[in-house]
């Protein structure tokens, strides 16, 4: 095992460095192919398009009787292509939806492919060892001449990409809009589905027709959680799709016996969970990690404004508060609390009361933003009922929600719009930034 | 003199006999009509009058039955660069990964041959028009993270970022807040000014008459064309809006359930 280690990493067989060269091209060309398939949402056409080139392969192979690169590229582009244009009669014809002449048309192919495949095998010809390997990839059954035929397929495609990009990021985002300004829609479509029926072929061997979709889909997928833009997604997607296409490549030539589609798919699921979970922005633990800090802030700016409201009651700053008194203005669970009340003494809004760790107090700059909470949520309240006529006792609840939204821009307008107000709809004081109110601080 | 005359003497778009159906079904019968040049002018008429069907039958997006139009006195084919198109907001997916300014630059690629991509000049121009829409400072973002109204003006600024003589907006005030619609009705204004043509499909019958001076009531037929004072009358409206009842009506209905086939090459 350890031989086999050494030796895939240097490289020291020819024939690694073949079916490596070839699955990394593969890789490349499918994983960024595959973006323009996902934004398009044709994805599962080429599933489709995948599982119906079988039948080509198999009368390619039993035209010539051997198991020729070039006869099996010509006989799949065939049958992809046959597939594709009776999916499109389906659609157009019937009353049927996509979805359905797209699985029709998945099945009856690879039906037809099996029976073929079966037929083959049959007949005894000694070139067909290995021909089932197309149902599920055998990257080490590579030849040479097979990585160099389907090698410069992908090389091609990848060419396609690079130079059409512009036309291709148009025609995905807003077909409707390419052919206004007049783009040759139908020769983009055929265009892009014969890139798509190439480079099916080209992954032909090393992953088989049945999962082939996952090599297109999966990258393009997963790269999306990583970037914002088409180009970023693309390089991501091709990185993932080569990177499969490797470790499907060293699955194969550690244990040959073993099919490498399944273990392209297994290494695109396993980048896919990583990207889902921990892509940066739009990842769902960073996500989740936001909501929560969301929800930390909200948390403490509700427990200042209730030392601001019992400093309103009594007048005095200094006055240490028990969790009792706190809990008597605000029902919160014990547990949140006191983690509420640790964050806002992290933050030196509260300080300890020095006759008394179990009371706090506010410091300058927690008094500051606790001033601004409630000015916030009062602005808020005053704003409710005298622009949108809501009842005074109606208000509370949605300024309980909003006045954490509210930016400094917006705090101005609303100011502006209310022309200083001094009382909220209660009659309570609207605290200024500088003087008691607001009326004082403006002046 | 009298060539520059003549030049302009060609209406922007003409169309003629235009029939279009979906699926067998009719949706637009023998609409006629002939488009003054710089002016604005507002397609309105209930749901399913085949507004949008129009405008995108006079861009080809959608193929008639029979008919056809001229744009500045030719077949459309040739003038595609002279056509700006505004389509309506959900018609793409505004989570595909790209960003404002990119998608204000595909206005330019009207203009720019195959393999080629945008120079500094395509770049300045599509910077102008974010700036006309007031949308500049937002041409890095995500353009899902705008709102309704802001995609809207990004689509404008595309529009105008082509340069083009006539420009067709399929309801760009649909759902857009205050300050997005004082922006469209701004440009409206100034690219008439500037002697373009605007075609715009607008569902707002209380605000038509202020906006545009030629409108345009539609329902599967023409029903009425011309200026604002004398065509925007209560009995034009009664008559796009209200009478459910008549005869067309009940022959589209029932060419609806049988399939509609139409004689070719008959007048």
């Amino acid at each position: 095992m350890n031989d086999f280690i050494t030796e895939f990493i240097l490289l020291g067989d020819p024939n690694i460095r073949w079916v490596l060269s070839g699955s990394v091209l593969f890789g490349l060309a499918a994983g960024a192919l595959g973006c323009f398939a996902i934004l398009r949402e044709r994805a599962l056409v080429g599933d489709a398009v995948a599982h119906a080139i079988l039948p080509g392969v198999c009368l390619a192979f039993i035209f010539t009787g051997d198991k020729d690169p070039f006869a099996l590229l010509i006989g799949s582009v065939i049958f992809g292509w046959v597939s594709l244009v009776v999916m499109d009669y389906i659609v157009r014809n019937t009353k049927l939806s996509s979805d359905t002449a797209i699985g029709m048309v998945l099945s009856v192919f690879f039906g037809l492919g099996v029976v073929l495949l079966t037929y083959i095998q049959s007949t005894g010809n000694v070139n067909q060892s290995g021909l089932d390997a197309f149902l599920f990839g055998s990257a080490a059954s590579m030849l040479p001449e097979d990585v160099k035929l389907f090698g410069m397929v992908s090389i091609l495609v990848l060419l396609a990409l690079v130079f059409l990009f512009k036309e291709l990021k148009l025609v995905s985002f807003d077909p409707g809009y390419a052919s206004v300004i007049g783009y040759p829609m139908k020769r983009m479509e055929f265009l892009i589905a014969t890139l798509m029926v190439v480079t099916i072929t080209a992954g032909l061997q090393a992953v088989g027709v049945v999962l082939m979709a996952s090599m297109l889909i999966i990258p393009a997928a997963a790269a999306r959680y990583w970037t914002d833009s088409l180009l970023a997604m693309l390089i991501i997607a091709a990185a993932a799709g080569a990177f499969s296409a490797i470790f499907g490549a060293a699955v194969s030539y550690g244990v040959p016996s073993m099919p490498t589609g399944p273990w392209m798919v297994v290494s695109c699921a396993i980048f896919f969970t990583i990207s889902y979970f921990f892509a940066p922005v739009r990842g769902e633990y960073r996500r989740k990690r936001q909501r929560r800090l969301l929800k930390k802030k909200i948390t403490g700016e509700n427990l200042l404004k209730v030392f601001y409201k019992l400093y309103e009651m009594d007048d005095n700053r200094q006055k240490g508060r028990t969790i009792s008194d706190l809990v008597k203005r605000r029902n919160m669970k014990p547990g949140e609390l006191k983690k509420s009340l640790q964050h806002l003494v992290k933050n030196k809004w509260l300080n300890h009361y020095s006759g008394n760790p179990e009371a706090w107090t506010l410091t300058d700059a927690g008094f500051d933003e606790a001033k601004r909470v409630v000015r916030l949520h009062r602005l808020w309240e005053l704003y409710l009922t005298q622009k949108l006529d809501l009842e005074g006792d109606h208000v509370h609840d949605d300024a309980e929600s909003m006045e954490h939204m509210i930016t400094p821009e917006l705090e101005a307008q609303l100011i502006a719009i209310l022309n200083n107000p001094e009382r909220d709809p209660h009659q309570r004081v609207i605290p200024g930034q500088n003087g008691s109110n607001i009326a004082e601080g403006g002046k | 003199m009298q060539k520059h005359e003549s030049v302009t003497t060609i209406p922007p778009v003409e169309v003629h006999d235009l029939t279009v159906s979906y699926q067998n079904k009719p949706v637009l019968w023998d609409i006629d009509f002939t488009l003054p040049g710089a002016s604005l002018t507002a397609v309105v008429g209930p749901n399913g009058a085949g507004k949008s069907t129009l405008i995108k039958a006079i861009m080809g997006l959608v193929e008639p039955v029979s008919g056809y139009s001229l744009i500045y006195g030719k077949p459309l084919e040739q003038m595609r660069k002279k056509i700006a198109y505004v389509p309506q907001r959900e018609s793409v997916d505004w989570n595909f990964p790209i960003n404002v300014f990119d998608v204000v630059l595909m206005g330019r690629y009207a203009h720019l041959k195959l393999f080629r991509r945008p120079g500094k000049g395509d770049r300045e121009i599509a910077e102008d028009a974010l700036r006309k829409v007031g949308m500049l400072e937002y041409r890095n973002r995500q353009i899902a993270q705008l709102s309704g109204g802001q995609q809207q003006r990004v689509f404008l600024a595309r529009a105008l970022a082509q340069q083009a003589e006539i420009y067709f907006m399929d309801e760009p005030f649909a759902g857009v807040d205050a300050s997005t619609e004082e922006h469209i009705l701004k440009l409206l204004r100034e690219l008439r000014a500037t002697g373009k043509t605007v075609i715009v499909v607008h569902h707002d019958l209380q605000t038509v008459s202020d906006y545009f001076d030629q409108v345009m009531l539609l329902n599967l037929r023409l029903v009425a064309f011309g200026d604002m004072k004398t065509t925007f009358t209560a009995e034009n409206l009664q008559k796009a809006y209200g009478g459910r009842l008549n005869i067309l009506s009940q022959v589209i209905e029932l060419s609806r359930k049988a399939e509609f086939v139409r004689e070719e090459g008959h007048e």
